[in-house]
C-alpha cells in the first residue's frame, strides 16, 4: 500500500513543494501536505476577518455608549466573529491543517485513505467560506453564532439563510475529514506501530473525528430546519407557528457543545507531543492521557443542556446536565496532571513551541476551573449570559486551542517549510500574546461576576474600567498575532536550513526530510518502539 | 465616578448571600488548584532545565496511584460543588408559599409589568423589601430574559410559555434590570431599575399610583368581553367546567390523567383546548389563539386566582 521507494533517479532536495510550481498543481493536488498549506493559507486569511472583527468589537467598547459602531453594526461584528472564529477557523484549525499534514506522516503512511476526498472536503470548506464572507459582505447577520429561534427565524432581517448554508456546507468538509482520519488511522499505520504506540496526537485527532462523524451531521440538520421554518415558514421552532424554541436549543448545543472539545482536543494533542520533547521525557501516564481524550469525546456529547440552566428547561434536567459537565471535568484534569507530571527530572529547554506549551497549561488550567463555576448551578444563574462566560470560554479557545495551534505551527514550521524562523522574536511573540491574552480577558470574569451581560454594544458607566483594560489587553495581543505572520513569512525565504529533525524529536515524520518528499518516506518504516521513547542522551535541540 | 474599578456587586437579596457564598467557595478551591499547578509547572520548568548539571532527562515509570488521586480528589470536590450549587438551584426554582405575585410581559425592546393591584410599569419595577416576589413572564415575540445581577437570579422569559422567577430583597435602593438573552437590534437599551422600598413606601406608592383597576377586575371584564362565561359558569352547569377555585388544584382529565392546573394549563386551554380536556367534558371549545394579548391573557389568570382566594374583586 505505501512501501515508497524513491525511483532510483530521482534527483535529491525533490521535495513536495518544488515537485511542480504550478496553480493547478496545487488546485488539483491530492497530497495530503500541500492540501494542509491549502488549509493554512486560507483559515489565516479567515482568523485575520474574524479578529478584525473582534478588534472592532473592543474598540466599540471603549465607551459606555458605543464609540464606534451603530448597534446593527455592532450586533453583526459580534455574529461574524463567533462565526468565522468557531466554524471557519478554530474548527479546522488543528484538524484541517496540522491534522492533514501530521496523520499520515506520523504513521508512515504516503497520504490519507482518501485522497481525492480529502481535496473535496477543501473545496467545500472553501464554498462554505466565500458563502459566509459575502452573507458578511452584502450585509451581515445579527443573530449572535447561536442562530436562537425564533429572533433567527421570524425576526431577525439579515442574510441568516446564506450564512446558514455556509456553515452547513463547511460542516460536510468536517465529516469528510473525520472519516478520512479515521479510516487512515484503522487501516494505513506502519508494520509495528500499534495503537499503544500512536503519538497521543493522534489519539486526539480520532477522538475529534469521532465527534465530526457523530455531531456534525445534527447541525446539518438543525439549520436545515431553521431554513425550513425561515424560507417556508414550517413551524418547527417558533410558538407563533406551533413551534417549541427550546427544541432548537437543545439541537444547536447537541452539537455545539462537543464542537468545543473538537477545538480543544487537538490542541492537548499538541501538547501531548511537545512537552516530552523539550522535557526530553516520555509522557506520564500515556494510557490516560489516551483514554482521556476518548472519554472527554463521550462525555461531551451528553452535556449540552448546561447551556440552557436558565432557558425553562426542567429543573431535574439541569440537575443531571451539571452532574455530566463535572464528570467531564475529570478527563481535562487528569491531562493537566500528567503533562506536569512529565516535567519532573526532564532535561528542559525552552524553545518556542514549549513556551507555547507552558502559556497552555496556565491559560487552559483557568479556562477549566472556571467552567466548574459554570457547571454548578445556582452559580451559572448569575453568570449565565455574562461576560464571564465570555472569558472562560476564550481561555479554553484562544488561551487553550489557539495557543496549541500557534505552538504546533511552531514546533512544525521547520517539517513543513523545511526553515527554521528566528526563535527570539518567536518567543518575544509568545510572551506578548500570553501577557495581551491575559490582559484582555481577565477582567472580563470580574466583569461577568459584576452581571455584565454579553451582546451589549452599550453598557452601563460603572464597567467602564475594566472594558478599557480589556480593549487595551486586545490590541497587545493582536500585535502579538501579527509578529509570527511577518517573521515565519520571512523565515521561507532567509530562514537556515532546518534539517530532517532540528528539535531531536521522536515520531515518524522527523526522520523523513523537511520538507518531505511528495511520497513522506523513501521507505516505509518499522516501528519497534513506543512513542516519545526518549531515552534523554539525545543531542540538544539544535535550532 | 468612572475611575473607580468595581470588583464585586451589590447584593440584595435573601439568596444572594447564598450564591455569593458557593463562588467564594468555588473560588478557594480553583485558587488553590491554580497556585498547586502553577507552582509545580514553575518549580519543575526551573529545576529540571536542561544545564550542564542535568544533560540528561532520568525516565520515570507511571504511577496508578498518583492517577487515582488526581482523579478523584478533584472528582470528590466537584461532588461538592454539585450538590451545593444543585441544592440552591432547588431552592432558586420553588417560591415560598405566600409570595406576591407581578406580571411581566417582555417584547422588543421593553419590559412591561403589572401589579395585581393595578400599577403598571415599564422598565421598572417597584417591590417592598422582605417578601418573596413571584414574577410571572411570558415574551410577545422572541426569547428574553429577566436579570437583576443585585438579586443574583436569572431567568429566560420564552415566548409561547410562562417562566416564573422569585426573589426576597433584603436592602432599599435602586438595582439595575437587564434583558440577558440577545433579543435584537436595541438588546443592550432593553433594560431598567428595580426599586426596591420599605413595606410602607411600597403602599404609598401603590395607592398612589393605582389609577387604572386592578388586575382582577380587568381580567373579569376580559372574561365577559370573550364570552368565557356562557361555558364556564360558575356553578358547572355549563359546557365547560366551572373555573372558580380551579386554579392551582389538581383537575382530572379525559382519560384518568391529572394535571395541577397552573398558569401554564390555563394558557394552553385558551390556546391549544383540545390539548388536554377536563373529565366529563367534550372537546368544544375554540382556541382564542390571535384573539388575546399577552398581558390579557395574565390578566384573565389574576381573575381566576381572585375566584380562588374568594375575593370578588
Amino acid at each position: 500500500m505505501s512501501t515508497t521507494l524513491l525511483e532510483p533517479g530521482q534527483e535529491a532536495g525533490r521535495n513536495y513543494l518544488n515537485a511542480d510550481y504550478s496553480i493547478r498543481s496545487w488546485l488539483l493536488t491530492t497530497d495530503h501536505k500541500r492540501i494542509a498549506i491549502l488549509y493554512l493559507v486560507s483559515i489565516t486569511f479567515l482568523f485575520v476577518v474574524g479578529g478584525a472583527s473582534a478588534g472592532l468589537m473592543r474598540l466599540n467598547l471603549m465607551t459606555p455608549q458605543g464609540a464606534l459602531t451603530s448597534a446593527e453594526t455592532y450586533n453583526k461584528l459580534f455574529t461574524m466573529h463567533g462565526l468565522i472564529m468557531i466554524f471557519f477557523f478554530l474548527i479546522p484549525s488543528i484538524p484541517a491543517v496540522l491534522g492533514n499534514f501530521l496523520v499520515p506522516m506520523m504513521i508512515g503512511a504516503r497520504d490519507v485513505a482518501f485522497p481525492r476526498l480529502n481535496l473535496l472536503s477543501w473545496y467545500l470548506f472553501i464554498a462554505g467560506s466565500l458563502l459566509a464572507m459575502v452573507s458578511a459582505l452584502t450585509g451581515g447577520v445579527d443573530t449572535g453564532w447561536t442562530f436562537y429561534t425564533p429572533y433567527s427565524t421570524t425576526y431577525s432581517n439579515s442574510y441568516v439563510v446564506m450564512m446558514a448554508v455556509g456553515v452547513f456546507i463547511a460542516g460536510f468538509s468536517s465529516i469528510l475529514t473525520g472519516m478520512n482520519f479515521i479510516v487512515t488511522i484503522h487501516t494505513m499505520r506502519a508494520p509495528g506501530l500499534t495503537w499503544f504506540r500512536l503519538p497521543l496526537f493522534l489519539w486526539s485527532l480520532y477522538a475529534t473525528s469521532a465527534i465530526f462523524i457523530l455531531g456534525t451531521p445534527v447541525l446539518a440538520i438543525s439549520i436545515l430546519l431553521l431554513g425550513l421554518e425561515r424560507i417556508f415558514g414550517v413551524g418547527i421552532f417558533d410558538p407563533k407557528l406551533g413551534g417549541d424554541p427550546l427544541l432548537f436549543q437543545h439541537l444547536f448545543w447537541f452539537y455545539s457543545h462537543p464542537a468545543v472539545y473538537v477545538m480543544i482536543l487537538p490542541g492537548m494533542g499538541v501538547i501531548s507531543e511537545v512537552i516530552p520533547c523539550f522535557a526530553r521525557k516520555r509522557i506520564f501516564g500515556y494510557n490516560f492521557v489516551a483514554f482521556s481524550s476518548v472519554a472527554i469525546a463521550l462525555i461531551g456529547f451528553l452535556v449540552w443542556g448546561h447551556h440552557m440552566f436558565v432557558s425553562g428547561q426542567s429543573v431535574y434536567a439541569g440537575m443531571v446536565f451539571s452532574f455530566l459537565s463535572f464528570l467531564v471535568a475529570v478527563p481535562s484534569a487528569i491531562k493537566v496532571f500528567n503533562w506536569t507530571a512529565t516535567l519532573y527530572k526532564g532535561a528542559i529547554t525552552y524553545h518556542t513551541p514549549m513556551l507555547y506549551a507552558f502559556g497552555f497549561l496556565g491559560l487552559f488550567t483557568i479556562g477549566g476551573l472556571t467552567g466548574l463555576f459554570l457547571a454548578t448551578l445556582a452559580v451559572d444563574v448569575h453568570v449565565h449570559d455574562t461576560y464571564f462566560v465570555i472569558a472562560h470560554f476564550h481561555y479554553i479557545m484562544v488561551g487553550g486551542a489557539m495557543m496549541a495551534y500557534l505552538g504546533a505551527i511552531h514546533f512544525w514550521w521547520p517539517k513543513i517549510s523545511g526553515r527554521l524562523y528566528p526563535d527570539a522574536w518567536a518567543r518575544l511573540s509568545a510572551v506578548v500574546i500570553f501577557l495581551g491574552f491575559n490582559l484582555t480577558f481577565f477582567p472580563q470574569f470580574i466583569l461577568g461576576y459584576l452581571g455584565m451581560p454579553r451582546r451589549y454594544h452599550a453598557y452601563p458607566p460603572e464597567f467602564q474600567v475594566l472594558h478599557v483594560m480589556s480593549t487595551a489587553g486586545s490590541s497587545i495581543l493582536g500585535v502579538g498575532y501579527l509578529i509570527p505572520l511577518v517573521y515565519l513569512l520571512w523565515s521561507l525565504r532567509y530562514g537556515r536550513a532546518a534539517g530532517p529533525n532540528p528539535w531531536g524529536a521522536k515520531g515518524l515524520e522527523w526522520q523523513t526530510p523537511s520538507p518531505p518528499p511528495t511520497e513522506n518516506f523513501e521507505r516505509t518504516p518499522v516501528v519497534t518502539e513506543e512513542a516519545y521513547a526518549y531515552t534523554g542522551e539525545e543531542a540538544s535541540v539544535d535550532a | 465616578m468612572v475611575s473607580s474599578l468595581p470588583l464585586f456587586p451589590e447584593r440584595a437579596s435573601t439568596i444572594g448571600a447564598d450564591v455569593d457564598h458557593l463562588y467564594f467557595f468555588l473560588l478557594a478551591v480553583s485558587a488553590v488548584f491554580a497556585a498547586l499547578i502553577f507552582a509545580s509547572v514553575f518549580y519543575l520548568a526551573i529545576r529540571y532545565r536542561r544545564r550542564p548539571a542535568n544533560l540528561r532527562a532520568e525516565q520515570v515509570p507511571g504511577s496508578l496511584t498518583l492517577e487515582l488521586t488526581w482523579s478523584l480528589v478533584p472528582l470528590g470536590l466537584m461532588m461538592v460543588m454539585f450538590f451545593w450549587g444543585a441544592d440552591l438551584y432547588f431552592r432558586l426554582a420553588r417560591p415560598p408559599d405566600g409570595a406576591a405575585e407581578i406580571y411581566v410581559v417582555a417584547k422588543q425592546w421593553m419590559w412591561k409589568l403589572q401589579h395585581p393591584e393595578g400599577p403598571r410599569e415599564i422598565n421598572e419595577l417597584h417591590v417592598p423589601i422582605g417578601r418573596p416576589i413571584r414574577l410571572i413572564m411570558a415574551s410577545e415575540d422572541v426569547i428574553h430574559s429577566f436579570y437583576v445581577p443585585a438579586f443574583r437570579t436569572k431567568q429566560d422569559v420564552v415566548p409561547g410559555r410562562y417562566t416564573s422567577v422569585w426573589f426576597q430583597a433584603t436592602k432599599a435602593g435602586r438595582y439595575r434590570l437587564f434583558c440577558s438573552q440577545y433579543c435584537g437590534a436595541s438588546h443592550a437599551q432593553m433594560t431598567g431599575w428595580v426599586h426596591v422600598m420599605q413595606p410602607a413606601d411600597y403602599e404609598n406608592w401603590l395607592s398612589g399610583g393605582a389609577t387604572g383597576e386592578s388586575m382582577p377586575a380587568a381580567g373579569e371584564r376580559l372574561f365577559q368581553r370573550l364570552g368565557c362565561g356562557t361555558c364556564h359558569r360558575p356553578d358547572g352547569t355549563g359546557r365547560g367546567p366551572s373555573l372558580e377555585g380551579v386554579l392551582g388544584k389538581p383537575v382530572l382529565l379525559q382519560g384518568g390523567a391529572k394535571v395541577l392546573a397552573d398558569e401554564a394549563y390555563v394558557r394552553e386551554s385558551v390556546f391549544n383546548p383540545d390539548a388536554r380536556i377536563v373529565a366529563g367534558y367534550q372537546a368544544v371549545m375554540p382556541t382564542f389563539q390571535g384573539q388575546i394579548t399577552e398581558e390579557g391573557l395574565l390578566q384573565i389568570i389574576a381573575y381566576l386566582k381572585s375566584l380562588q382566594r374568594g375575593a370578588q374583586p
